[in-house]
């Protein structure tokens, strides 16, 4: 285990996965949950899959209902992210992730943004607020 | 995060599985925001959306003996019998309608079917704390009521209705409410539709702060709703200012708490054409007009009918309302020439919803940009134009 990084717990877990950053905020409702793959074509992940990465992005959007569903949707297929690394939580995708229970956390210590890049392989400890790398 | 009595015996499964799921979530969520304590709210607002997760959660809590202690209004699914006579729907998309609407019925919910709530039937008081959701109704409730919700997901808005409590943080505290960047607009805004794009515009230049606007007069009512919906579609905005218009920003100093704005932008008429541009399908053929996201108000109606009478539709033209604007209609012979034209109005349905499957593959055009952002996972595809245009488009079926 490498160096490790501080973060606030917001939906619990403990997974293992490659980093991959997000620049855009992330409808989750627009992943095809088949394949995990972002279909919003004005994305920067248009045509990138999300499934089993710990995905790294500043804020979610969409309605009140479509995160959850989403989620959901992909949660069923085993197309979700493995955890996620939010910098901006707004309510809808907090609750969404509490109520599908996966893993996410804010909040992570700026080094953290500094060190890593896609493809790092983390530890990320959402109920103890610790991503480590590996 | 410090509960009463009360909330530990909900969190303890003193009232049941279904009650104890709700407190425990909405604890998580009070701790994700390092939430004091739990407040009472008076008001809830649940988005119903009758897909499968929605149905998942909702059954349950049901499961679970939950029951409403604030009994919320709910968004549109869609109308099984109005639709029967427009299209066949699938046995399983009947089943979900059925299955979502006793689950909500058990819960105690208030079956409204609509997603302005903040305009008839639920309509919350300046200062109230609430818990509303639906991507259309924060914004309005906060900025235009100058009632406090935070940007409730659906499920999170059902858990506060069933235990009457929501978490303390975010827009439900004073210093959370303030205006941050200062927006000029210099746009023209001369009808409803220019605030559709401001609002779809605007969170690409102010990101997730609260935006307070300078230049806009008088709104009416429609422009508002549009301007919340399209803020919070095309971001995060659950609150807003207008200055010297919504009540919590009589002036600068009580739009920003008496802080100075951290940004100021401007936006102009070339703005909101390019954003329009961006957006939009190309013009050209179209197959029909899809209007009510959200839900037209009976004066949108009106509007449709005036520029309806006594002509005769190209393509089908489809408007979505509330039970209530879709019986007005009725009485008020609106019903009648909409139909002549060969238009039809449907209550309790959104756009994003199954019984819309003879349209994908399609092109329609509409006057709201979330209508058309929320059907890219159903495959139709649209062009963007004012009320008039479309309504002219669809009567030429060009545009």
């Amino acid at each position: 285990m490498g160096q490790s990084y501080s973060c606030h717990k917001i939906s619990g877990g403990k997974v293992q996965g490659e980093i991959l950053f997000s620049q855009d905020g992330l409808c989750f409702y627009l992943v095809d949950p088949k394949t995990g793959v972002v279909i919003e074509k004005e994305h920067c992940l248009y045509g990138k899959s999300i499934a089993g990465k710990i995905i790294v992005f500043p804020y979610g959007k969409g309605s009140s209902v479509v995160q959850a569903d989403g989620m959901y949707q992909m949660k069923m297929t085993g197309m979700s992210p493995a955890g996620m690394i939010v910098e901006n939580a707004d309510t809808t995708l907090a609750a969404s992730a509490i109520i599908l229970e996966a893993p996410m956390v804010n909040k992570a210590a700026t080094e953290f943004y500094r060190d890593v890049s896609d493809g790092t392989r983390v530890e990320l400890d959402a109920e103890n607020g610790v991503i480590t790398l590996l | 995060m410090l509960l009463t009595d009360e909330e530990q015996k909900m969190l303890n499964g003193f009232y049941g599985e279904g009650t104890k799921l709700a407190m425990k979530i909405l604890v998580a969520v009070g701790e994700a925001y390092d939430a004091p304590k739990m407040v009472p709210v008076t008001r809830t607002h649940v988005a119903l959306s009758n897909q499968e997760a929605d149905l998942w959660f909702a059954e349950k809590l049901v499961a679970g003996g939950a029951t409403c202690r604030i009994r919320p209004t709910v968004n549109p699914s869609f109308h099984l019998k109005q639709f029967q006579k427009i299209t066949r729907i699938e046995a399983e998309d009947e089943a979900i309608v059925k299955r979502t609407h006793a689950a909500y019925n058990r819960l105690e919910a208030i079956m409204t079917y609509d997603c302005t709530p903040y305009l008839e039937k639920n309509v919350p008081r300046f200062g109230e704390v609430i818990a509303f959701s639906e991507s259309s109704a924060t914004p309005f409730v906060n900025s235009v009521c100058g009632a406090r919700s935070n940007r409730e997901s659906a499920q999170s808005a059902l858990c506060s209705a069933i235990t009457g409590v929501t978490p303390l943080y975010g827009y439900l505290l004073d210093e959370n409410r303030a205006g941050e960047i200062l927006v000029h607009v210099e746009a023209d805004m001369t009808d409803d539709f220019s605030y559709q794009m401001l609002g779809y515009f605007v969170p690409k230049k102010t990101g997730f702060s609260i935006p307070v606007f300078e230049g806009l007069k008088n709104p009416s009512k429609e422009a508002l709703m549009n301007l919340g919906a399209q803020l919070n579609t095309g971001g995060n905005v659950a609150m807003y200012h207008i200055l010297g218009f919504t009540p919590e920003a009589r002036d600068m100093k009580s739009a920003f708490q008496g802080k100075k704005p951290k940004g100021e932008v401007t936006i102009t008429e070339a703005d909101l054409k390019a954003m329009q541009q961006e957006i939009s399908d190309a013009g050209g053929e179209i197959d029909f007009a899809l209007f009510g996201c959200p839900h037209f108000t009976i004066d949108q109606i009106a509007r449709v009918v005036d520029l309806l009478k006594g002509k005769k539709l190209k393509v089908p033209l489809f408007i979505m309302s509330s039970a209530l604007s879709r019986n007005l209609s009725e009485k008020m012979g609106y019903m009648d020439i909409i139909r002549e034209a060969g238009g039809e109005l449907v209550e309790d349905t959104c756009m994003d919803q199954p019984c819309w499957k003879f349209l994908y593959g399609k092109k329609g055009i509409t006057d709201s940009p979330k209508c058309a952002y929320y059907t890219k996972r159903r495959d139709m595809r649209f062009v963007i134009a004012s009320l008039e245009d479309s309504v002219e488009a669809a009567l030429k079926g060009m545009y």
